[in-house]
């Protein structure tokens, strides 16, 4: 199938992307991520639990203005949106640097629908209603593949069981449930749904750089889940095919909040350059300046072109998307990393203070960096995918 | 089906019918590296063929020798592209003195000059850059003084693609040495058998010739063939760099080969030279930098289509002006990692007979360096970007 020219971005996905950028404006504004992230930075630095720091006003506003519903299918009671509309909220959400669990809620989002069952659509359908939701299964010994989980299953005719212990839980405080990949003894990966009050299941909040996140650490004490909520059997490993089906989506997302924060970066470096004067000159004249700056502008580009394209391939193109949402998500996590390095070094002794705003993005940068696998990482895979093509 | 998918069909058939014969000597990796008599006879001769043919010219009135179409050329140049025929030859004519004679020459002009041009029977360079204006064009130092009907010009040009070949020249001159940027005229220049022209070759890095210094005493040039007004030579030679930018991003892709394919030739390479015993293939790094360059060909591609989708391009020119810097350095890092894949290999250049991929590798890294310093500089490149699109403060 052939990709439509302009990555499918219609006037529908530009109304949502413009009134996301406006909502977030408004609701949303550096102001307020400040005051609400950065107020206290003993809070940050010293405190033995993670402070959590969120509006959950502006989280409902979200849900109703239907951005959960975004990209659940309409047989689930969602709007069925496509994929290059969910980057393009996503790219907002970066922008805004915003704390909140919808990047989480996507990514599992994308899993659920891949898996396709009964459990499954119940899941979805939770989300629209607003419940918030996380992956839970890989990032344990650095593995992002499908079947990479620290947790095991046991199947029964009554439902499963689960004993474990995942790390990196994104958003895992503000899920009401999580989508869990688990396997069993024969080594076949399922995918459960399980409240985050089940009884057994315990939330180590993680201490972590980035103030506009919040991960943990979740156990899984001999948790039991119903029958009706396997989303996708260990059996035949079915859990794995549908992670694996969702990972262009996942890595699409990610690259697309990475994309969203750079451009950022690189509209407030620029604005600082175009009023800050030493050497009575505007600091921009200087080409040690101008030029990083300008490439940071070039490397943006290529992640968002990029991104664009896997979100779309995705949409029309499936046979292509894994290979493009790994260049996109490599692309974005090295323009993410460029473009945070040259924010901090360009404002100067400011740049190195809690009070500028640039530090929050940085550490969002990031953190979104080695989520899902980091540029090296995915160009590791990107080799062995040309090798094949070539 | 419409006209312009007829055109793309006729122009498919046209060009799997008349694929002309490889030449029995080599061709170097683009039109302006072209040295021999031999070379030239071989790429004129094709490129009238395409002329006559209809695939070159083709958006220009009928009146000045072209088709009389429109979007036409776009698609010509895409299937030339797609069949990897012979690149043409006459770069600098079609793709800078055409478009500027359309825009500001005379009638007289359009008529006398355009239609040899298309044809390839008359070839074109361009004279702007001096010993001491390269990157600042607005130095330009040869002169031009009017004698009635006619102008004198003195003067000394550098780094003349073409000159050896041409028939004609695009020159920037000063005419007034009050004004900086208002003191410049623009002139066509005849260049074969003028008395008092003299073209020099200069000697690339690779070894190969193709440009040259081109020296002017007391050269005659009539007053009917200034383009524009006198004082106006800057605003002409702004509309010539506008094409000449375009034409980089085509010439940086280095003559038919697409980047797709030099990244299979990369992979390719890779397993086929030893490093540390091994495979290079095998070895992680090149790998990863195999992969880097095949992000930075994906990027490239999706950055062209983005382009045309204007609600996902922030600025009109933010990713256009990008286009030059981004293809010629990823076409010298495609070349740099080459050369680290074939390690000790890439100390055998073209005409060694064990070298791997016939040299060209080696080749094509110095070669590189052409298409990063012309057509503006990278530096100036990015200079225009950050002022322009970013808004930074001016360098001058
Ligand atoms: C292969 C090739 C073919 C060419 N063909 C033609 C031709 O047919 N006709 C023609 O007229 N010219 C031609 N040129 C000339 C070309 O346009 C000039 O070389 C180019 O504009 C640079 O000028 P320069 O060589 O004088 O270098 P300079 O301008 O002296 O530059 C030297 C270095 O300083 C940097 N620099 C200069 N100014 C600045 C600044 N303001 N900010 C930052 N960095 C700066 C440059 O980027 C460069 O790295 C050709 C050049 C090459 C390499």
């Amino acid at each position: 199938m052939a990709q439509p020219k302009d990555f499918g971005f219609g006037s529908e996905e530009q109304m949502l992307r413009d009134a996301a950028r406006k909502f977030l404006k408004d609701h949303a504004p550096i102001e307020k991520l400040r005051a609400l992230v950065a107020k206290d930075h003993k809070l940050a630095y010293e405190s033995a639990v993670q402070p959590l720091a969120w509006d959950e006003r502006v989280w409902k506003q979200m849900v109703e203005l239907g951005w959960t519903a975004l990209a659940v299918p309409e047989s689930a009671g969602g709007a069925g949106m496509k994929t290059i509309a969910v980057a393009a909220l996503a790219e907002e959400i970066g922008r805004a640097a915003l704390p909140s669990p919808l990047i989480a809620t996507l990514i599992a989002t994308a899993v659920l629908r891949e898996a396709g069952t009964d459990a499954a659509k119940t899941c979805l359908e939770r989300v629209v209603g607003g419940a918030a939701a996380s992956f839970a299964g890989p990032g344990a010994e650095g593995s992002w593949l499908p079947d990479a989980t620290s947790i095991a299953v046991t199947e029964s005719g009554n439902g499963a069981v689960l004993k474990g212990s995942v790390p990196f839980v994104q958003e895992a405080r503000k899920a009401a449930f999580f989508v869990v990949a688990a396997r069993d003894a024969k080594g076949g990966v399922g995918l459960y749904a399980v409240a985050s009050d089940a009884p057994g299941l315990k939330i180590l909040p993680d201490r972590v750089v980035d103030l506009t996140r919040d991960q943990a650490r979740v156990e899984f004490d001999d948790v039991k889940v119903g029958t009706s909520a396997i989303v996708a059997s260990s059996t035949g490993s079915v859990g794995a095919k549908a992670v694996a089906a969702a990972l262009p989506a996942i890595l699409t997302i990610v690259a697309a909040d990475l994309c969203g924060a750079a451009e950022w970066q690189l509209q407030t470096t620029a604005e600082y350059a175009r009023v800050r004067t030493q050497f009575d000159r505007l600091i921009g004249f200087f080409q040690a300046v101008k030029h990083p700056i300008v490439n940071v502008m070039i490397d943006v580009d290529r992640a968002r072109s990029l991104t664009y394209a896997a979100a779309c391939a995705i949409d029309t193109e499936p046979e292509s998307a894994l290979c493009l949402a790994r260049m996109a998500k490599a692309a974005a996590s090295d323009a993410g990393a460029f473009a945070s390095s040259r924010s901090i070094q360009l404002h100067g002794g400011i740049g190195f203070t809690w009070e500028c705003d640039v530090h929050i993005y940085v550490k969002r940068q990031k953190h979104n960096q080695f989520y899902f696998g980091d540029g090296p990482y995915q160009r590791a895979k990107i080799a062995q995918l040309i090798d094949r093509a070539a | 089906m419409t006209e312009h998918e007829e055109f793309r069909e006729y122009c498919r058939r046209w060009l799997a019918e008349n694929r002309p014969a490889a030449p029995s000597f080599r061709l170097p990796l683009s039109p302006i590296e072209v040295m021999t008599e031999e070379q030239r006879r071989y790429l004129c001769a094709w490129e009238k063929k395409c002329y006559e043919a209809g695939l070159i010219g083709c958006d220009y009135p009928k009146e000045y020798g072209g088709g009389g179409h429109a979007g036409f050329q776009q698609i010509a140049g895409q299937e030339m592209g797609r069949a990897q025929v012979p690149y043409l030859i006459n770069v600098i004519g079609l793709s800078m003195a055409a478009p500027t004679i359309l825009n500001h020459g005379t009638e007289e002009q359009k008529r006398r000059f355009i239609p040899p041009l298309l044809a390839a029977d008359e070839i074109w360079c361009q004279g702007f850059s001096e010993p001491n204006a390269g990157s600042d064009l607005a130095n330009a130092q040869a002169s031009a003084v009017r004698d009635g009907d006619n102008w004198i010009i003195n003067g000394h040009k550098v780094w003349t693609s073409l000159a050896h070949f041409a028939s004609w020249m695009i020159m920037v001159t000063r005419t007034s040495n009050e004004h900086k940027y208002n003191g410049l005229t623009y002139f066509i220049v005849p260049i074969a058998n003028t008395k008092g022209v003299t073209v020099r070759p200069l000697i690339k890095i690779t070894g190969e010739t193709g440009f040259n210094e081109v020296l002017f005493e007391d050269v005659v040039v009539p007053d009917a063939y200034r383009v524009d007004e006198i004082g106006k030579g800057w605003t002409v030679a702004m509309t010539t760099l506008l094409y000449e930018r375009g034409a980089a991003e085509g010439a940086g892709s280095g003559g038919g080969i697409s980047l797709d394919e030099r990244i299979a030739q990369l992979v390719s390479l890779a397993k086929r030279s030893r490093r540390d015993g091994k495979p290079a293939w095998e070895d992680a790094i090149i790998r990863d930098r195999v992969a880097q360059l095949a992000i930075r060909v994906e990027g490239m591609r999706q950055g062209h289509r983005r382009m045309r989708v204007e609600p996902l391009t922030d600025h009109p020119m933010r990713l256009p002006l990008q286009a030059k810097v981004t293809v010629s350095e990823l076409m010298q890092d495609i070349a740099a990692v080459a050369l680290e894949i074939e390690g000790p290999a890439a100390s055998l250049y073209v005409g060694d007979p064990g070298a791997p991929d016939n040299g060209q590798w080696p080749l094509a890294y110095l070669n590189s360096y052409g298409f990063t310093i012309a057509a503006g500089s990278n530096e100036i490149q990015r200079n225009i970007l950050g002022e322009r699109v970013l808004g930074l403060a001016k360098s001058k």
